[in-house]
């Protein structure tokens, strides 16, 4: 096979769409040919910046509800169909909870209200997200001089990365999250056997804040903003030594 | 194979939710729009449901919304021909019958998100599919009413033109 040929399918080679027959002689040819070899290896380097560089944007939570409803109402049980709908008054139940709980930190940082609610339910969901399988931390080290490099790069943002061990709440590791449609830090801890998530972004002003513990399905949330980073956490730990983490963490 | 009913949306449809919003906004490039889009989809995919019958339900999804998307762009394009060039230029992207040399002017790039920006909007559209969404050249055919040789060309291309804005920003020929 010529360069050429080869130049011309190395995108389908990539993706392992080309037929054995036709494969077989690219990796023939690129055994031999070294222009062709650095032309593969720009083209995977190509890929994998685009696979880690662009942002995967998940479904709002209000458009997900928004649809469950719609479907409900015409696909639903035909006794349990329009008085139910149910997403939506969850939905607005749970709204109401957590801007009952954060509504007087709200008003000092100025988000408003939907914005509150609806970040603690997406910081929420990422972190049981995070529970799963191996997803919990792409870097895993208790070292914080390896976990912060690691972000460089990764984010428009240096976050600040301590090590708590000392006082009994160890640096796990970190990775790349999402929130409210940004990439966010994702710095991950442990005091015992719980897990905690603290999700940090370059805050809107640099103010000293602290939001009361908030509860979503279970877990214990607090929104902080300090030194111009806004942090989330997140954990099932109990509402006291989150609480006394958060300024820790808030120096 | 996925039953009837509000159970069976939700386990052959509404599970794609993500990938559905995902292709949204990388192609209408708005937030607003792609909420408004993906929910006219879902509307239109609950109503032609019955005609799933066992076929894949992402690539069934993921072509009623690009369909959706594409009619809204074709809207805009109309809307912005009514109005100041100024504007249509700020929103212009390179098409994909342009000849390969203008395509390369118009993708001088220096960040991957503005050349992706940049692409034809179904060059675009296939690399979403196929790096994000991780579907194969048959799924993505489906999913956009190609043939396959059509999705390789166009991947092809999409990524010969990406490289070379990433490459040399500035610089216009191949």
């Amino acid at each position: 096979m010529r360069c050429d040929d080869v130049i011309d399918r190395l995108s389908p080679f990539l993706d392992d769409e080309l037929d054995p027959v036709e494969s077989q002689a690219i990796v023939e040819h690129l055994a031999t040919c070294t222009s062709c070899s650095a032309a593969l290896a720009r083209q995977q380097k190509l890929s994998a910046d685009l696979r880690a560089e662009l942002e995967y944007h998940r479904a709002p939570d209000l458009l997900r509800a928004r649809i469950q409803g719609d479907a409900r109402a015409s696909l639903g049980p035909a006794d349990r169909r329009a008085p139910f709908a149910v997403p939506w008054r969850w939905l607005s139940a749970a709204a109401a909870v957590a801007v009952v709980v954060g509504a007087g930190w709200v008003a000092l940082i100025g988000t408003n209200e939907r914005e509150f609610a609806a970040m603690t339910r997406e910081a929420v969901s990422d972190h049981v997200r995070s529970l799963m399988a191996d997803h919990l931390d792409d870097v895993v080290s208790t070292d914080q001089h390896t976990v912060k490099p690691w972000f460089n790069g990764k984010l428009d943002f240096s976050p600040p990365v301590d090590d708590f061990s000392a006082s009994g709440y160890p640096l796990v590791g970190g990775r790349l999250d999402y929130l409210s449609g940004r990439a966010v830090a994702a710095l991950v801890y442990q005091r015992r056997k719980h897990v905690i998530n603290v999700f940090v972004w370059p805050a809107a002003d640099g103010g000293a804040t602290m939001s009361p513990v908030s509860t979503r399905q279970g877990f214990h949330v607090i929104r902080a903003t300090h030194g111009g980073m806004a942090f989330c956490l997140v954990s099932d730990l109990n509402a006291d030594e989150l609480r006394a983490f958060a300024k820790m963490v808030t120096g | 194979m996925p039953s009837g009913g509000l159970e069976g949306f939700d386990a052959s449809v509404l599970r794609y939710l993500d990938a559905a919003y995902n292709l949204a906004r990388y192609l209408l490039r708005d937030p607003h729009d792609a909420e408004d889009a993906v929910q006219d989809a879902f509307l239109r995919a609950v109503r032609h449901f019955g005609s799933l019958r066992g076929s894949d339900g992402r690539a069934w999804l993921l072509s009623i919304v690009r369909n959706t998307c594409f009619t809204r762009l074709r809207g805009r394009r109309r809307a912005a021909e009514a109005v100041e060039f100024d504007e249509v230029e700020h929103t212009a992207q390179a098409s994909e019958s342009e000849p390969e040399a203008d395509l390369a002017r118009a993708m001088a790039a220096v960040t991957l998100r503005e050349g992706l920006d940049r692409l034809p909007v179904e060059f675009r559209e296939a690399l979403v599919l196929r790096e994000l969404e991780g579907l194969s050249y048959k799924e993505i055919a489906q999913a956009t009413g190609v043939p396959i040789g059509t999705v390789m060309s166009r991947l092809a291309r999409a990524r010969r033109h990406l490289s070379i804005a990433l490459g040399a920003a500035g610089k216009v020929e191949d």
